[in-house]
């Protein structure tokens, strides 16, 4: 919303206020001003001039040479390229070092090799127009030569921009902005009465209304004006209307626009004489009636939307657009004037369904006061009389079916301090709401009709809150009851995780939760897995985030891609992701995986020792992992399994080179997928303090022979399996293969060391947990002890 | 034999004082006072002599046996300090060359700014409330105070996935089932994703994350509001930081405000950032909405409470001065490393 600072003189007095200082105290009582503009004050040196003299320019033909009368003591010189100068003409002059909209500065040069002082303006040039104008703008010839080009076109306009919250329609005009700034000064506020000379004719001879649907309009005020003529509207008032960014069309238009911003109040104009029975009739529409709006354009209606129609057919959309068919229009005479209001719900589906928001749309669907039309109307007529454009025709028709009662609500001062925290007193409550046209009488608020959101105690608080001053509510500290702060065990792993996987050189990533159906294909997923089941969005921005997903192996890799694509030589990335998985029910699970992804930064067994470190952090130790050879998005002889009180909870492994191809990452990519609900029912912070050991230890390493596809994971099972309390711990330290062992072989190395609590242990002793270990591994695994 | 031992005292001094090495003192020391050396040698001539001889000649035996001892021992330790001192200076290492690294990763600055705002709102008594994100439109809008056809339910606006169902375009669904599940006293923060459609560019994303703030109770003002946030914003972007409630109108909170800092880029003065204005808006906030408390089951008479939502893409870029939405979700490792 524009709001021409000059125009608020209409109804309040402005001495003093700055554009500063206004756009400070609107701002904090609640209209929001994003800016104030000023084109004119970019314009200096610009003067009226008088072009005495055109000679041709000695070395082009295009330019010319000019000399010019502006108020000086002599004629300056200036060369123009502009067609249409002449003899005699007044036009506006930038002088040498003058400045004009946009930043240009003009000073004076040569323009091939001829002297220039300065420079004859078009209407763009001077900002005035947003059009690219073919030549200088020529003035009338008795326009004061040497005057300020500003003061002369009246250009010294300030226009502030409003950003209105939806809530306040009324501010959608330049009088409830009047009525705001007023309040908000606290200076007193008026709007001048409305005078309509209307003739003794009644309109009832010439024109009739019908609304068919009360639940859809609420109010049609219509008032009839004879003897039109069609004209350009004055000066003063294209002025108005070109600073709020609408353009002037003729007198009867651009009035029923400039009621619309002074109002808030939208108006259509018909032309009688091609209103069929001269009856309007609002109704719904039918579906697929046609009808050309006065933009020119063939629409189709819908049932839902309103109609205006006359005995024959449709002659607008209510609340959007009129129809080219009743538009004023150069021989127009007879004219109706239509001030109306319909329901805010169906506008704003008509529009929608049309794909037209207008500006009227745009008020209507907002919600507007029925009260206003009455005002908007005659005001709309006393214009036509004061520019001559017309003879009102006496009476109004006024059908209201829809009137409402005014709310009234309880006045509750104390209440509304203890709601604020302030402690402003009564009478200074009541001044802020008389200020803005609440009445308060015997305990009551009457609230003005154009509130329609002030519903209770809560949004009189706010209008009391904003004109006292957001800035005066003291900062307190909350009282009342105790609470205790701070995260549960489930975000608590969150940070555990996070920690660990930093520690272990991960960079934690965030990344889209919808991704392109493909990306399934992308990694493999065959074409029955449960996770191509997706939440599918229904309006999505496009193919490539159309779909919430249910793993997130695509989205580490499209990160890892990212990296590689932009030679970064190594990257390791995790996210503690969710995804989304259709349960048959109105909602999906959403649950959170730990998606782990690297490249560059070692092989299987570095990813693997991440995901220990990570285990072991959050007080899992009973974890253990078995091959995976059948998961299609990994390398089948690199992937393993975690498993966690016997279930497989998460994957870890080589990505199959397919899928690392396919994301065009030119390295071997490791990932690893955790469940983290998995995760979290094994984690615990608790840890039981062990005493030190006070009897040495005694290791003994052992080398066994076995076939070279046993994994190691089956000689640790046995190992463990003896159950010996006196086995302290375990480790693998060297596993070869090569010339030293025969083909299809293997050493394995182990050291194991034994030790007990409460005693030096003896050969003995260990050398029977030794045997038995041997003896099992042999009977098991065929191992051969070397 | 007294002239024997002078001699030897003579001889080992002199000795003593060439020798250059720990091992050549040794020898030294075996030479004269080994069981085979030469003290040892004469000392065991003294029962040839007379007695009136031998308590002097063994009195002269153990001075000489003695000085050498001491000699021995002063020269071991200036050749132990000698040889120390050597070792130090050949340990010498060129300490200009790089540090050796465990080669550690980072959170994402979303979640290190989020952590701060979990830090300082669980500090004040907020346990932190989570809801779906793929969520009704009950909870999204209509509990909101945002009927069907309110202008903020364009579907340029949100993304759906059926009628009844959303990608959640705010945190504030959670406030809802969150007065749902728990009575007053209610003070919880809910980070989160949200959802909006809008193209990618350097200030837009279709995905970003709000943290949404609840806190309901007896008697809870909007002085009690203010005096919040401004702990929150003065812990997050400096006790020096100043704070601006604007009025201004969300459909679930009345009265509401918009909460601008003062530029943290120049104080106020007026810069490139702050687009000249000073201030910078960083939050919604107001009282929650009489409306929506009743309909989570909360008698409004009784309870009154406020609501915020921050944007955490939005601070984050003031906290670190990144210029540009996209950088949070390519997640170049470039980009990750800074912070």
């Amino acid at each position: 919303m524009n709001l021409p600072l000059s125009w608020l003189k209409d109804y309040m007095n402005t001495d003093g206020i700055d554009d500063a200082t206004f756009t400070h105290m609107l701002t904090m009582s609640g209209s929001m001003v994003e800016g104030i503009e000023n084109p004119s004050k970019e314009i200096n040196n610009v003067v009226v001039g008088k072009i005495l003299s055109v000679e041709p320019h000695p070395d082009a033909d295009k330019l010319v040479v000019c000399q010019v009368e502006v108020g000086e003591d002599a004629p300056i010189q200036i060369v123009t390229g502009a067609p249409n100068v002449f003899e005699g003409a007044v036009v506006p002059v930038a002088k040498h070092k003058s400045t004009l909209p946009g930043g240009i500065k003009i000073t004076k040069g040569k323009l091939r090799g001829v002297t220039s002082m300065g420079m004859m303006c078009s209407t763009d040039e001077l900002g005035i127009s947003d059009e690219r104008a073919t030549g200088i703008l020529i003035l009338p010839e008795d326009t004061p030569v040497g005057a300020n080009i500003v003061d002369v076109l009246g250009l010294n306009e300030s226009v502030a921009e409003f950003e209105i919250t939806s809530n306040r329609p009324d501010c959608m005009s330049i009088i409830g902005l009047a009525r705001e700034t007023a309040a908000t000064f606290d200076r007193p506020f008026s709007i001048p009465e409305i005078i309509v000379h209307e003739n003794a004719e009644s309109i009832h001879d010439y024109a009739s209304v019908e609304i068919q649907n009360p639940e859809l309009c609420s109010r049609f005020v219509g008032r009839v004006v004879k003897n039109v003529t069609i004209a350009p509207s004055p000066e003063w008032m294209q002025r108005r209307l070109k600073a709020c960014g609408i353009r002037a069309i003729n007198n009867v238009v651009d009035i029923t626009n400039y009621i619309m911003l002074e109002y808030g109040q939208p108006m259509h104009a018909y032309d009688l004489d091609h209103v069929a029975g001269r009856k309007i009739i609002v109704r719904n529409a039918k579906e697929g009636e046609k009808l050309e709006t006065l933009d020119d354009q063939p629409r189709e209606l819908q049932a839902s939307m309103i109609a205006i129609s006359d005995t024959e057919k449709a002659i607008g959309v209510a609340g959007v657009m009129g129809g080219a068919n009743s538009e004023v229009s150069e021989d127009t005479t007879l004219v109706m004037f239509e001030a109306a209001n319909f329901h805010p719900v169906a506008v704003r589906r008509g529009a929608k369904a049309l794909g037209m928001r207008t500006e009227a749309s745009a008020l209507f669907e907002k919600g507007l006061d029925a009260e206003n039309c009455m005002d908007a109307i005659n005001r709309a007529c006393q214009l036509m009389e004061e520019l001559g454009a017309g003879e009102v025709v006496g009476g109004i028709i006024d059908l209201y079916p829809g009137k409402k009662e005014q709310r009234v609500l309880p006045f509750e001062p104390e209440k509304m301090n203890r709601f604020l925290g302030l402690s402003v007193s009564e009478e200074e409550m009541i001044q802020i709401l008389n200020r803005l046209d609440f009445k308060v009488e015997d305990g009551k608020i009457f609230v003005p009709t154009f509130r329609n959101d002030i519903e209770g105690m809560a949004d009189v608080a706010e209008e009391v809150a904003r004109i006292y001053g957001y800035e005066k509510i003291p900062t307190t500290m909350m009282q009342g009851g105790v609470t205790v702060g701070g995260k549960n065990k489930k975000q608590k792993l969150e940070d555990a995780i996070r920690d660990s996987l930093c520690d272990a050189g991960l960079y934690e990533t965030v990344t889209y939760s919808f991704i392109d159906p493909k990306e399934n294909d992308m990694v493999l997923i065959p074409e029955s897995d449960v996770r191509r089941k997706m939440v599918v969005i229904s309006n999505p921005l496009g193919e490539e985030n159309s779909v919430m997903r249910t793993d997130m192996l695509s989205s580490m890799m499209k990160v890892l891609r990212t990296n590689y694509n932009r030679r970064n030589l190594e990257a390791g990335i995790f996210e503690i992701g969710t995804v989304y998985l259709p349960q048959g029910e109105t909602l999906p699970r959403e649950t959170q995986v730990v998606a782990m992804g690297m490249y560059g930064m070692g092989d299987f067994y570095d990813l693997k020792g991440k995901v220990e470190q990570l285990l072991e952090e959050i007080g899992i130790f009973a974890y253990g992992f078995e091959p995976c050879t059948d998961n299609p998005s990994f390398h089948p002889g690199r992937c393993a399994s975690l498993i966690l009180n016997g279930k497989a909870v998460g994957v870890l492994g080589q990505v199959h080179p397919k899928v690392a191809g396919t994301f065009k990452v030119g390295a071997d990519v490791y990932c690893a997928l955790l469940d983290f609900e998995a995760l979290l029912s094994g984690y615990t912070t608790d840890r039981q303090f062990k005493q030190l050991p006070k009897f040495p230890a005694t290791s003994r390493d052992i080398a066994v022979l076995l076939d070279a596809s046993v994994n190691v994971g089956e000689i640790e099972k046995i190992i463990k399996k003896q159950n010996s309390p006196i086995l302290e711990g375990f480790k693998l330290f060297d596993v070869y293969q090569g010339e030293q062992v025969d083909a299809g072989k293997k050493s394995v190395a182990y050291s194991l060391s034994f030790r007990a609590d409460d005693r030096t242990l003896t050969d003995d002793e260990v050398n029977a947990v030794m045997e038995k270990i041997l003896a099992d591994l042999e009977k098991e695994l065929s191992a051969q002890l070397r | 034999m007294q002239e024997q031992l002078t001699a030897i005292r003579e001889a080992a001094t002199g000795a003593l004082n060439q020798a250059e090495t720990l091992a050549a003192l040794e020898e030294l020391r075996i030479q004269y006072l080994g069981k085979k050396g030469e003290l040892t040698a004469v000392m065991k001539g003294m029962g040839q002599l007379s007695p009136e001889e031998r308590p002097l000649v063994g009195q002269l035996a153990n001075q000489v046996r003695s000085e050498i001892e001491t000699a021995l021992d002063e020269k071991k330790n200036a050749l132990e300090a000698e040889a120390a001192n050597a070792k130090i200076l050949n340990e010498t290492i060129d300490v200009t060359m790089p540090g050796k690294r465990s080669g550690k990763g980072k959170k994402h600055p979303l979640t290190t700014v989020l952590d701060d705002l979990k830090d300082i709102f669980t500090g004040m008594g907020f346990t932190i409330a989570e809801g779906p994100e793929v969520e009704l439109d009950y909870y999204n809008f209509e509990a909101l105070n945002i009927p069907k056809d309110h202008p903020a339910r364009d579907t340029q606006d949100t993304f759906y996935i059926d009628e009844n169902v959303v990608l959640r375009s705010q945190t504030s669904p959670v406030q809802v089932r969150t007065m749902e599940q728990q009575k007053p006293p209610i003070r919880v923060i809910a980070p989160g994703r949200v959802y909006r459609s809008d193209a990618v560019d350097a200030t837009h994303s279709p995905v970003f994350h709000q943290v949404e703030g609840l806190v309901v109770d007896k008697g809870i003002t909007m002085a009690d509001l203010k005096g919040t946030l401004e702990v929150f914003v003065k812990k997050l972007y400096g006790e020096e930081t100043r704070l601006r409630f604007r009025p201004h109108h969300f459909p679930f909170t009345e009265p509401s405000a918009e909460v601008d800092i003062s530029c943290f880029n120049c104080g106020g003065e007026g810069c490139r950032i702050c687009k000249g204005e000073g201030w910078i808006e960083i939050l919604g906030c107001g009282m929650v909405h009489p409306r929506v408390l009743s309909g989570c089951g909360i008698d409004p008479e009784e309870y009154s409470g406020f609501a915020f939502g921050i944007g955490l893409e939005r601070i984050t870029m003031f906290r670190y001065g990144i210029d540009d939405l996209r950088l949070y979700f390519e997640n170049d490792i470039r980009f990750l490393e800074q912070f």
